[in-house]
């Protein structure tokens, strides 16, 4: 089979991997090695796909010639889709010419299962060791690991990956027995607990020896399927969290379902991925991790689903107004990150500019911060900063007002049947 | 007394600008306008040539030094962008800064300031952009790229690009400044180009373009597309000199096998 057309079956096949970041590991040159991993905090996008996805890898499977049969997966044994498989020696040699011409910033490796998930994580191993001993490889590698690996296996990859995921498929242990008869949740967390737990060795060691190896330095992450399943958002948001505080993750990826197959298990093949209900996940998944906020206090059992029509802040801050209003000049750090409207550059920007004199409202504009959502719930030396006095009805519906505007046509067209 | 309205030619350098800044200051002039090294002018106005001596520039970051370290560099970022006016923009910050000492320097929304602060933004969302946006041709084992940034952004990429092609030979060419980024054996240098065409690709360079345009084409999941997200995330300025846009006809078809 041609090159060309391996490609194409093999990354039209790992598309549906919501993780294609770079961050994490700093890594300079190394003699005699090609390439380093980006010094940028936030990695390097090299484009954006028609979807407005970041690529910063060569996403691709290392084969797609899958034994398991996970009812949601393009790639499950029964459907009748061409197969390819890479050869190790034809993956170097691409993912070097990609990287030189600065397509891409590494590679992320997955694969279907190909008759057992050692079987598969063996073969993974060759192809990541000819790239990185071989062609002298010394970019970013993500790799993912298939449940059910034997832990030798895992730590051998971890040392030649730079992030390692494994994917937590579906919210729920019952949806995961109905929708992927395969995989379990223990044998899913057996090797998040292993790279967890191997991980930290590592950076014990990093400590004592400065060329101990390193595994997986720049962590691990998983992915979940939203919408393929019932679970509720505050069920994906403390789980979420949890995934965060005893996994130490360092992204948790939310993937909208598409339908790709017929099954009685799973939503039409007419639905619209839910791309509306994912975005709210993403903004609660940052208010988890940059602005010190808990699943309990984004949404609780009356109401356990996020509002489509507003952002997860602007709803916590309209179900919170003893909170408000925050004075700009006075309050700290922690305060103002939870005011709609403030981020953590802008909410750093006030705590500077403060120093030599009172701040206005105009002042906070040119600071960066949102005024048209931030209005009602600051104060500038006591002064609120909107000219309107509103009721908590009238801020409400003008923050949906904002917010319509940013969201595409047809999502705004839906949300006015709530209206 | 009151100061001289003035207009200053310099050569275009940032120590130039630094001179006229100590100028202004010990002849007691106000400069309303500058002109650098190639633009015409005519004015009115009185104009002056300043000549750019090192003696000059260094007394004045020596002064600027001592009120913060931070801001020399700051101020050479400002040089860089695509700012209207930048000298002038400068200029004024520096005067105010002298007059108000170094806590003016957290005062970020100030009108002179902002400004100047937003600018190097820019400046360095763009380089970021184009650390991932720029793209590699090989020619005969060499690396060429052409880019056509608003503001002077290779000084910036200079150092990511030589650690991450530190074996190789490469150079970037800045179509709107017509200047280029050279690197061969782990020196790097930057002139200035009036004038530059790209080889056509090779065969091999041919496939490989092939090769990443499909992957683009095939990572893209159709029930999502969402062009507005796109070109938020990436303009479409930079979409001339990025492979995956240029139509297949760019690209000489297969040789028959």
């Amino acid at each position: 089979m041609e090159l060309l057309e391996k490609l194409t079956i093999l990354a039209d096949a790992a598309k549906y991997d919501a993780a294609c970041t770079s961050s994490g590991a700093k890594r300079g040159h190394k003699e005699g090695m090609i390439g380093c991993t980006s010094s940028a905090v936030a990695g390097c996008c090299h484009t954006f796909s028609a979807d407005g996805r970041c690529v910063t890898l060569l996403k691709v499977l290392l084969s797609n010639d899958c034994s398991y049969e996970c009812k949601y997966c393009v790639n499950r044994r029964s459907n009748d889709v061409p197969r390819a498989t890479f050869e190790p020696r034809e993956l170097a040699e691409l993912t070097i010419g990609f990287y030189r011409r600065n397509y891409i910033e590494g590679l992320f490796l997955s694969s279907a299962v190909l008759t057992s998930p050692d079987r598969t994580t063996e073969r993974m191993i060759a192809a990541l060791r000819l790239l990185r001993e071989e062609y002298r490889f010394n970019g970013y590698i993500h790799a993912k690991a298939i449940p059910g690996t034997s832990p030798e296996l895992v730590s051998q990859l971890g040392l030649l990956a730079d992030r390692l995921s494994v994917n937590i498929e579906l919210p729920s242990e019952t949806s995961l027995r109905a929708l992927a008869p395969n995989k379990t949740k223990a044998a899913i967390l057996a090797p998040m607990r292993q790279i967890r737990d191997r991980a930290a060795e590592s950076k014990a060691e990093l400590v004592k020896y400065r060329s101990a190896p390193r595994f997986a330095p720049a962590g691990q992450s998983t992915q979940l399927i939203v919408g393929a399943s019932g679970e509720s958002d505050r069920h994906i948001m403390r789980l979420t969290e949890s995934l965060y505080g005893r996994f130490s993750l360092k992204r948790v990826f939310y993937s909208a379902y598409v339908p790709v197959v017929e099954s009685t298990l799973l939503p039409s093949l007419d639905t619209k991925p839910p791309l509306l209900r994912e975005h709210r996940l993403y903004q609660a998944d940052w208010l988890l991790r940059f602005y010190g906020f808990r699943a309990d206090e984004l949404l609780d059992e009356s109401q356990p689903n996020f509002d489509p029509r507003l952002d997860p802040k602007c709803c916590w801050a309209l179900r919170h107004p003893e909170f408000f209003p925050v004075e700009a000049n006075r309050a700290d750090y922690e305060a103002l990150l939870r005011v709609p409207g403030v981020g953590v550059v802008s909410a750093k920007r006030i705590l500077v500019a403060r120093r030599t004199g009172p701040l206005h409202a105009d002042d906070l504009k040119k600071l960066g911060v949102v005024m048209k959502r931030a209005q009602y719930f600051l104060t500038c030396s006591g002064r609120l900063a909107t000219p309107l006095r509103l009721s908590g009805a009238g801020i409400l519906a003008n923050l949906m007002a904002v917010e319509r505007a940013t969201l595409p046509a047809e999502a705004g067209e839906q949300l006015s049947l709530f209206a | 007394m009151l100061w001289r309205d003035i207009i200053y030619q310099y050569d275009g350098t940032f120590d130039g600008l630094l001179c006229c800044i100590y100028e202004s200051y010990t002849k007691k002039e106000h400069p309303t306008a500058f002109y650098g090294d190639g633009d015409e002018m005519f004015s009115l106005f009185e104009t002056r040539t300043v000549v750019t001596e090192r003696a000059h520039a260094e007394r004045i970051a020596r002064s600027l030094r001592k009120l913060s370290p931070d801001v020399l560099p700051f101020l050479r970022r400002v040089f860089l962008t695509c700012l209207d006016e930048k000298e002038l923009a400068i200029y004024r910050f520096v005067v105010k800064l002298y007059r108000e000492g170094a806590p003016y320097l957290t005062r970020l929304s100030d009108d002179t300031y902002q400004p100047l602060l937003r600018a190097v933004r820019h400046l360095s969302a763009e380089t970021e952009h184009l650390r991932g946006f720029l793209r590699f041709s090989v020619f005969d084992g060499m690396l060429g790229a052409e880019i056509e940034p608003k503001n002077r952004v290779l000084p910036l990429l200079r150092g990511h690009f030589c650690e991450r092609c530190h074996d190789e030979t490469f150079f970037i060419y800045d179509r709107t400044h017509r200047e280029a980024l050279l690197y061969s054996d782990g020196c790097s240098r930057i002139v200035p180009l009036d004038a530059f065409e790209m080889a056509p690709p090779d065969d091999e360079e041919a496939a490989y373009r092939r090769l990443w345009k499909r992957f683009y084409d095939t990572i893209a999941i159709h029930e999502r597309e969402n062009p507005r997200t796109r070109m938020t995330h990436m303009p479409k300025r930079y979409w001339n000199t990025m492979t995956e846009f240029q139509s297949e006809n760019d690209v000489p078809p297969l040789p028959p096998a």
